[in-house]
C-alpha cells in the first residue's frame, strides 16, 4: 500500500530510467518482420540499441529518420517518408513502427498525418503496415512507450471477429524475458487453450542462430496472429502495464480480460491456473501440481535465508511490484523503494513508500540494507557499499543468458527464490575463534584470589561490559 | 542552432590539419562536410555522443547533460575508459527535464543541477552538455554556465554539440572546442620540464594507456597531460606548457592539436600506440621532437636502447603463437588509423590479412597500408562491406577470424567464426609492445577454443535451425544485399569518433 512520492532533485544522478521510445521500440521487436524506427536524430536510436545488444547480446533491427538542424525546426516529413521508402527497399519488413522522440515532439510532427501524405503518395507502401506510436522521452518511462506501443498495435489492426472458443491473448509486460513467454505459452497450452501473445519476443530475441541474415525481427508476432486476436474468447494480461491494451481488445472485440499484477510467487500464479482452468473447463495438470509443491519446499528452504532481510530495490513498476511482492511474502522487508513512473502497481506494494527517483536514492537508502536490487547500472553503488546485488529487468549488461532467465510461474518462482537465497549465503559472516573474547572481569574472576593483586587496566571494552 | 554554434561547426571544419578540406575550392570549403544522413538508412551515434566519448574520459570531472531522459539515461556506463583514480566520470548526472521544462525553459533546473553537483560531489569542475530538446527550446547552457562558475567560483564548461548538428565524429571535434574555448591555458603547472608532452584523442579504454605510459616513464618523459584517457581537469588545463603534442587518433580531435600549434607554438606529430614497429616509430618521433625542443640528445640513445630491448622482448613473447597463427587469415573491420597499424601488427604475428575496411580511412592511411601490405593491398581495401558479404565470406571460411567492432560480432558468430572485438567495449588492452603481445594471445585463444568444432557439427536429425521464414524479400537480392548493413546498425565503426 505504498504512498508514491517525487523526487525533489533537480539533477538525476545515474539515472534508473529509460526513454519511452525504447520502451516502444523494445515491444516493436516482438512483431515479426518489422522494423522499429525512432523519430528523431541518429543518437536517439544509437543509445538504445547499444542497451539492446548488450542486453541480448543479439543483432537488433532498430532504425532512425536521422533527424538534423534543419529538419528539426521544419518538420520531418521527408524524413519519415525517405525512412519508410529506405527501409521498405532494403529490408522488406512487414510492418514498420513509428517511435516519436523528444525532438519531434518538442518540434510538434504530426506523424499521423504525414503517413497518411506518404501513403498517398507512394502506393508502393501499400503492402506494409505502418503503426505510430506517441512516445515523447520527457514523459513517463521505458514501460510506459511499452504500453502505448501495445496500445497503438492493438488499436490499428485488431477487428472484431467471431469468438474462437479456445483462444486467448496473452499480453505479456516488458519485464517478462523471452524465456518467461515460453513457460507461460506451455502452460496456458497445457490446458489446450491456444494462445495468441502479443507482443512476442521469445521468437525475436531467444538467442538462436539463423541460417541467414533478415534486415527484420526474425520471429515473433505474424501479422495475421495479431488481426486473430479480434477473436480471442478471454484477454490475459501480465503486469499492470498491459491493463491499457487488454481494455483496448475489450473496447474493439468486446473481449473480457483479467490483469494479474505479478507472476511470482504462490498464490498468483494459483488464481492463474484457477483462471486456466475455468476458461478451458479442464483441472491443473498433474506437471504443475508438482512443481506448486516444489515450489513450496523452495520457499521452506530459502526463507532461513530470506527472512527479516531488509531489501533496496530500483525498478520500473511491474518489476518491482512481481519482485518486491515475492521478497516480502519470503519474509524480506522492503526498506527502499525507487522506481520511475507512476503506476497503480504501487499501490499493491507491501511498502510504507516508493520514490521515483534514480540510483543515487538506491545508493544513500542502500547503506543499511542486504541486498541491492536493480538492474546492471547498480554495479557500481553495489561495489562501493559492498553489498550483494541481484540483477533484474533490462539492461543486464555484465552477465550472459538474460534471454533464457525464468521467473514466472511455480517454477520461476523457485528459481528466484534460489538465486536470492544463494546471493544471501554467499555473504554469510564466518566466524572465527578470536570473535568472542572473554571479558577481562569475567577473566579476572578465573584468576587465584592471591593473584588479583594488580588492578586491571581500564579498557573501553571493560568499561563497556560494566 | 545558435549563431556561436554554426560558427563553431563551420570553424571545425575549416581544419588546416585535414588534407581532404585544403585540396577543396574556397567555395566548396565553406560547404563544410556534413553529409546528410539518410533517413532509415543510418546508423551509429550523434554529435552528443561523440561530444560525450571524446570528454568523459576525463575523470575527476562531473559530467552533467542537460536534456530529457534518453540522453543519459539510455547511454551511460556503456565505455570501458580506465580511471587511476577518482571516478566520478562514471556517475550519469542528467537534467532529466520534463514537459514543463519544454514549456517554460529548463535552465533554472541546469542551474539548480549543477549547484546539487557542487555541493554533493565537489568536483574540480562540471561540464555540462547541450542535447536536441533543451537547444530546440532554446536553452542558454553557455550563459548558465557562466552563472554557476560566478557564483559557485569553479569552472563549469558548457559544451554545445546537440545531437542533430551532426554525425558522431563531428561532436568529437565540437568537444574538443569546448576544452581549447574554456579549459587549455587557464591553469600554470606546477613546475615543467623540457620532456613535457601531451598525448591527445587517446582514450585509455581497458587501461591502454598504462601499457605505455611506464616507456615514456623510464625515459622520463612526463605526460603533462592526456586528453582524455584518465585525464585531469588540472592537468589539461596546463597543457599549453608541454613541448610536444602527440596526436593518437586525427580524426577525431585534430583541431586541438592544430589550435595549440598556432596559439602556443607547441609542435605535433601522428602516432599509434599499436603494433610492435608503431610503438618504436612512436618514441623515436617524441623524441626526436623534444630535443628540437631543446630536451638533452642523449634522449634519443636512450630512446633507441630502451626500443631495441622491448622489441627483443615482445618478438620472443610473439614467437611462441607465430608458429600455430601461420597463415591464418584476417578479416579486419575496423577503420581509421587501425586500418593499418593493426595490419602491420597482425603481419608481425605471421598472418595474412585477407581484407581491411578502409571506409573511415584517411588518404595518408590507405597509403600506410599499400606501403605495409605491399603488392596486392588494393584488392584487400575493402571500402563498404555488407554484413551480408562479410558473413559469407566467413561463412565460405575465407577467413579464420574477423577483427571488429561489437556491433558486428554477430555476422561472425552466426556464422560460427571466431571473432575478436578491437574497438571500444573491448575487454583486453592491445597497447603498446605488452598490448601487442596480448592481441596475438587473444588471436590465438579465439582461434583455437575447441568451442568451434562443436558448434560447426550438424544436427544428427538434419534440422539444423533453419531460418524461420520472417521475411519474403518483395524485392530483388540485389537490392537486399544493402540490408544489414545499415538497416540493423552493424556497418562497419571505428574508435572512438
Amino acid at each position: 500500500m505504498a504512498r508514491v512520492v517525487e523526487s525533489k532533485k533537480a539533477c538525476t544522478v545515474n539515472p534508473l530510467k529509460m526513454s519511452q521510445p525504447l520502451g516502444a521500440s523494445f515491444a516493436f521487436l516482438g512483431l515479426d518482420a518489422c522494423m522499429p524506427v525512432m523519430h528523431g536524430s541518429q543518437g536517439c536510436t544509437s543509445f538504445g540499441l547499444v542497451l539492446l545488444v548488450r542486453h541480448f547480446k543479439e543483432a537488433i533491427p532498430l532504425q532512425t529518420t536521422a533527424m538534423n538542424e534543419v529538419t528539426a525546426i521544419l518538420g520531418g516529413y521527408e524524413n519519415i517518408e525517405a525512412a519508410l521508402l529506405n527501409i521498405r527497399k532494403r529490408a522488406a519488413p512487414k510492418v514498420i513502427a513509428i517511435c516519436s522522440t523528444g525532438l519531434t515532439e518538442t518540434k510538434g510532427d504530426d506523424v499521423d498525418g504525414y503517413l497518411v501524405t506518404a501513403r498517398q503518395r507512394h502506393p508502393e507502401l501499400a503492402d506494409t503496415e505502418i503503426i505510430y506510436v506517441s512516445t515523447p522521452d520527457y514523459v513517463g518511462a521505458f514501460e510506459d512507450g511499452f504500453k502505448h506501443a501495445i496500445t497503438a498495435i492493438v488499436k490499428s489492426q485488431v477487428k472484431p471477429l467471431p469468438v474462437v472458443a479456445h483462444q486467448v491473448t496473452l499480453l505479456p509486460g516488458s519485464h517478462l524475458t523471452p524465456s518467461d513467454i515460453d513457460e507461460l505459452r506451455e502452460i496456458i497450452q497445457a490446458f489446450g487453450l491456444n494462445p495468441i501473445v502479443l507482443p512476442d519476443i521469445s521468437g525475436s530475441l531467444d538467442g538462436h542462430i539463423a541460417t541467414d541474415w533478415r534486415g527484420t525481427t526474425l520471429g515473433g508476432t505474424t501479422l495475421e496472429q495479431i488481426r486473430s486476436a479480434g477473436a480471442s474468447a478471454f484477454t490475459l494480461g501480465i503486469g499492470e502495464q498491459t491493463r491499457e491494451g487488454a481494455e483496448a481488445l475489450e473496447t474493439i472485440a468486446g473481449t473480457p480480460l483479467e490483469i494479474f499484477e505479478r507472476l511470482t510467487g504462490l498464490a498468483c500464479n494459483d488464481r492463474f491456473l484457477q483462471r486456466l482452468s475455468l476458461l478451458s473447463g479442464k483441472p491443473v495438470p498433474a506437471k504443475y501440481r508438482r512443481q506448486r509443491s516444489q515450489l513450496l519446499d523452495a520457499m521452506l528452504d530459502g526463507h532461513f535465508y530470506t527472512g527479516g532481510m531488509k531489501v533496496a530495490i530500483a525498478a520500473e513498476p511491474d518489476l518491482m511490484l512481481a519482485l518486491g511482492g515475492l521478497l516480502h511474502e519470503m519474509g524480506a522487508e522492503l526498506t527502499c523503494c525507487i522506481s520511475t513512473t507512476q503506476s497503480k502497481a504501487h499501490a499493491l506494494l507491501p511498502a510504507d513508500q516508493v520514490l521515483l527517483g534514480d540510483l543515487e536514492d538506491l545508493e544513500i537508502a542502500g547503506k543499511d540494507c542486504d541486498l541491492l536490487v536493480t538492474h546492471s547500472h547498480g554495479r557500481q553503488a553495489a561495489e562501493r557499499l559492498n553489498k550483494p546485488l541481484l540483477r533484474v529487468g533490462f539492461p543486464v549488461f555484465d552477465r550472459v543468458g538474460n534471454a533464457h532467465k525464468v521467473s514466472v510461474g511455480y517454477r520461476g518462482s523457485m528459481n528466484l527464490i534460489f538465486e536470492i537465497a544463494n546471493l544471501m549465503i554467499e555473504r554469510i559472516a564466518h566466524h572465527h575463534a578470536g570473535d568472542w573474547p572473554i571479558t577481562p572481569e569475567a577473566q579476572l574472576a578465573t584468576k587465584r584470589l592471591d593473584q588479583r593483586n594488580d588492578p586491571l587496566p581500564s579498557t573501553p571494552l571493560a568499561a563497556a561490559s560494566a | 542552432m545558435s549563431v556561436s554554434l554554426k560558427a563553431k561547426i563551420a570553424e571545425v571544419f575549416e581544419e588546416p590539419g585535414c588534407d581532404i578540406n585544403q585540396g577543396k575550392s574556397e567555395k566548396e570549403r565553406k560547404k563544410g562536410c556534413t553529409k546528410q544522413l539518410s533517413p532509415g538508412a543510418a546508423a551509429g551515434g550523434c554529435a552528443f555522443d561523440g561530444a560525450k566519448i571524446a570528454l568523459q574520459p576525463v575523470v575527476d570531472v562531473a559530467h552533467l547533460v542537460h536534456g530529457p531522459i534518453a540522453c543519459e539515461g539510455n547511454s551511460w556506463d556503456n565505455r570501458h575508459s580506465a580511471s587511476s583514480g577518482s571516478t566520478i566520470y562514471r556517475s550519469g548526472f542528467t537534467t532529466d527535464i520534463n514537459e514543463l521544462d519544454v514549456i517554460y525553459g529548463g535552465e533554472k533546473r541546469l542551474f539548480k543541477s549543477i549547484r546539487e553537483i557542487i555541493e554533493k560531489y565537489d568536483p574540480p569542475a562540471v561540464f555540462v552538455y547541450q542535447t536536441c530538446v533543451t537547444a530546440l527550446t532554446g536553452d542558454d547552457i553557455e550563459a548558465v554556465c557562466k552563472r554557476a562558475a560566478e557564483k559557485f567560483g569553479k569552472p563549469v564548461i558548457p559544451v554545445n554539440a546537440p545531437g542533430f548538428a551532426g554525425p558522431k565524429n563531428l561532436g568529437n571535434k565540437l568537444g574538443a572546442e569546448a576544452i581549447l574555448d574554456y579549459v587549455i591555458g587557464t591553469v600554470e603547472p606546477e613546475f615543467t620540464t623540457p620532456y613535457d608532452i601531451n598525448i591527445i584523442g587517446e582514450y585509455n579504454l581497458v587501461g591502454e594507456l598504462w601499457q605505455v605510459k611506464p616507456l615514456l616513464d623510464a625515459l622520463g618523459i612526463r605526460i603533462l597531460s592526456c586528453i582524455s584517457g584518465d585525464g585531469r581537469y588540472k592537468q589539461i588545463a596546463s597543457a599549453h606548457r608541454a613541448k610536444v603534442n602527440m596526436m593518437v587518433c586525427s580524426k577525431s580531435m585534430i583541431n586541438i592539436a592544430t589550435k595549440m600549434e598556432q596559439r602556443y607554438g607547441i609542435p605535433y606529430f601522428e602516432g599509434s600506440f599499436y603494433g610492435i614497429s608503431d610503438m618504436s616509430e612512436t618514441l623515436r618521433q617524441i623524441a626526436s621532437l623534444l630535443v628540437k625542443q631543446g630536451a638533452d640528445a642523449e634522449l634519443i640513445e636512450r630512446t633507441e636502447r630502451l626500443i631495441e630491448v622491448e622489441e627483443a622482448r615482445a618478438y620472443k613473447r610473439i614467437a611462441e603463437y607465430k608458429q600455430r597463427l601461420q597463415g591464418k587469415r584476417v578479416l579486419l573491420i575496423t577503420g581509421g588509423v587501425k586500418s593499418w597499424s593493426v595490419v602491420a601488427a597482425l603481419q608481425e604475428g605471421g598472418m595474412e590479412i585477407v581484407g581491411t575496411s578502409v571506409k573511415k580511412s584517411t588518404k595518408e592511411d590507405k597509403e600506410k597500408i599499400k606501403e605495409i601490405m605491399g603488392e596486392g593491398a588494393d584488392a584487400h581495401m575493402i571500402d563498404d562491406m555488407t554484413p551480408r558479404e562479410m558473413y559469407a565470406m566467413l561463412k565460405e571460411a575465407r577467413a579464420d577470424i574477423m577483427l571488429s567492432g561489437g556491433r558486428s560480432q554477430f555476422v561472425a558468430l552466426k556464422a560460427r567464426m571466431p571473432w575478436l572485438d578491437i574497438n571500444q567495449e573491448r575487454h583486453h588492452p592491445y597497447g603498446g609492445y605488452e598490448g601487442m603481445v596480448e592481441l596475438v594471445h587473444e588471436i590465438h585463444r579465439a582461434i583455437f577454443n575447441p568451442v568451434w568444432q562443436q558448434v560447426r557439427i550438424p544436427a544428427p536429425w538434419g534440422d539444423d535451425g533453419e531460418s524461420l521464414g520472417a521475411v519474403t524479400p518483395t524485392v530483388t537480392t540485389d537490392h537486399l544485399s544493402g540490408i544489414a548493413a545499415k538497416a540493423m546498425g552493424l556497418e562497419p565503426e571505428e574508435i572512438p569518433a
